[in-house]
């Protein structure tokens, strides 16, 4: 499957790494929701870092979309909630 | 629901709400070709707009380090003649540049970052832009209006994608400089009101240069007047082994051949 980091690009994820990367994402997501600054950023990396030593590039020049998108590396708790809420940080 | 599929969902329609709807989806692929265009002109200027802050920062860094430099030899001088006070000065003084030159080094490693991000953001989107432009004559020269549609969409969902992601990477890079400017700009007219010049320009509005000024003056005097004294008593001692101090230095050598 296709997963795009914003800010990095898309990877090329092996369908069998799936379930390692919800566990990690599970993590990501009870931090956003308890609000705990340093678990989300910890868990965050743990999550980025997961899908790239998972994953390969995906090729540069093809029009595919992605099946998942994730922060960016340095996004903030706020950004992720922006980005989940849909206002503001996606440019129209 | 994961939160990877719920940014997704997020993320992507809101991507497919800023494709337009023409009346022959053709256009559409022109239209948003342009739209590439410009955003892809967009992604160039940030990255000089970045690099252009980025050596912006560079330039202060630099003059703070030369006031800093400055203030070190002034301390070591104002030690040299016994003024501990003026070297404590001195010293205060160069800490207070010091936390600025460690401020705007770590701006400095951040700018770098953005750069970096946003010209490969700029490599990205080029790569998908060009494949879309190939994609766009292909399904126009094959397809009727009423065939191409779910090319079309295809073709539009992936680049969409990928200017959501550029888009995002542009504005995120213009909030971090924008904040960074502000500062610099405050930098710029700390250096250019000569508060931090006149620390170290002798004889300027500084003080401590001021003061060592006219002690080294003073002092200057003396350490000639010293230097004197100190370079005519060895001979004088000499003279009390090897005869006349007034002897020529050729009899001198003379005399030393014979001993």
């Amino acid at each position: 499957m296709i997963v795009r980091v914003l800010g990095e690009g898309q990877y090329d994820v092996p369908d069998d790494k799936l379930e390692m990367l919800n566990e990690l994402d599970q993590a990501v997501e009870s931090a956003v929701e308890t609000g705990d600054t340093d678990a989300f950023g910890q868990a965050l990396g743990a999550l980025l870092a997961g899908v790239r030593s998972a994953a390969v590039p995906h090729e540069a020049g093809t029009l595919d979309t992605s099946d998942l998108i994730l922060p960016p590396a340095d996004a903030s708790l706020e950004e992720v909630r922006d980005l989940l809420s849909g206002d503001g940080l996606i440019p129209g | 629901m994961s939160l990877m599929k719920r940014i997704s969902l997020v993320f992507r329609s809101k991507a497919n709400r800023a494709l337009d709807k023409a009346e022959d989806p053709r256009e559409t692929l022109d239209y948003s070709y342009q739209r590439q265009l410009d955003l892809l002109a967009k992604v160039r200027r940030g990255v000089a707009d970045v690099a252009t802050s980025r050596k912006r920062v560079e330039l202060q860094v630099n003059q703070l380090e030369q006031q800093s430099t400055k203030l070190q030899g002034q301390a070591e001088k104002a030690i040299s003649v016994g003024r501990e006070d003026l070297a404590r000065e001195a010293l205060t003084r160069k800490s207070g540049l010091s936390n600025q030159i460690s401020d705007l080094k770590a701006q400095h490693a951040q700018l770098l970052g953005e750069e970096e991000k946003l010209t490969l953001a700029q490599q990205r989107l080029q790569a998908k832009v060009e494949s879309f432009r190939t994609r766009k004559e292909t399904i126009k020269a094959t397809y009727t209006a009423a065939e191409a549609q779910t090319k079309i969409g295809e073709a539009m969902s992936g680049i969409g994608e990928e200017m959501g992601d550029v888009g995002l990477a542009i504005q995120r890079a213009e909030d971090k400089t924008a904040n960074m400017q502000a500062r610099a700009g405050a930098i710029d007219e700390l250096i250019a009101s000569g508060a931090l010049d006149d620390v170290s320009q002798p004889g300027g509005g500084d003080d401590i240069a001021r003061e060592l000024d006219a002690l080294s003056s003073g002092s200057d005097v003396e350490t000639e007047l010293a230097k004197l004294k100190a370079g005519s008593r060895p001979e004088a001692l000499e003279s009390g082994q090897d005869g006349d101090v007034l002897q020529p230095e050729s009899e001198k050598s003379a005399d030393e051949g014979r001993q």
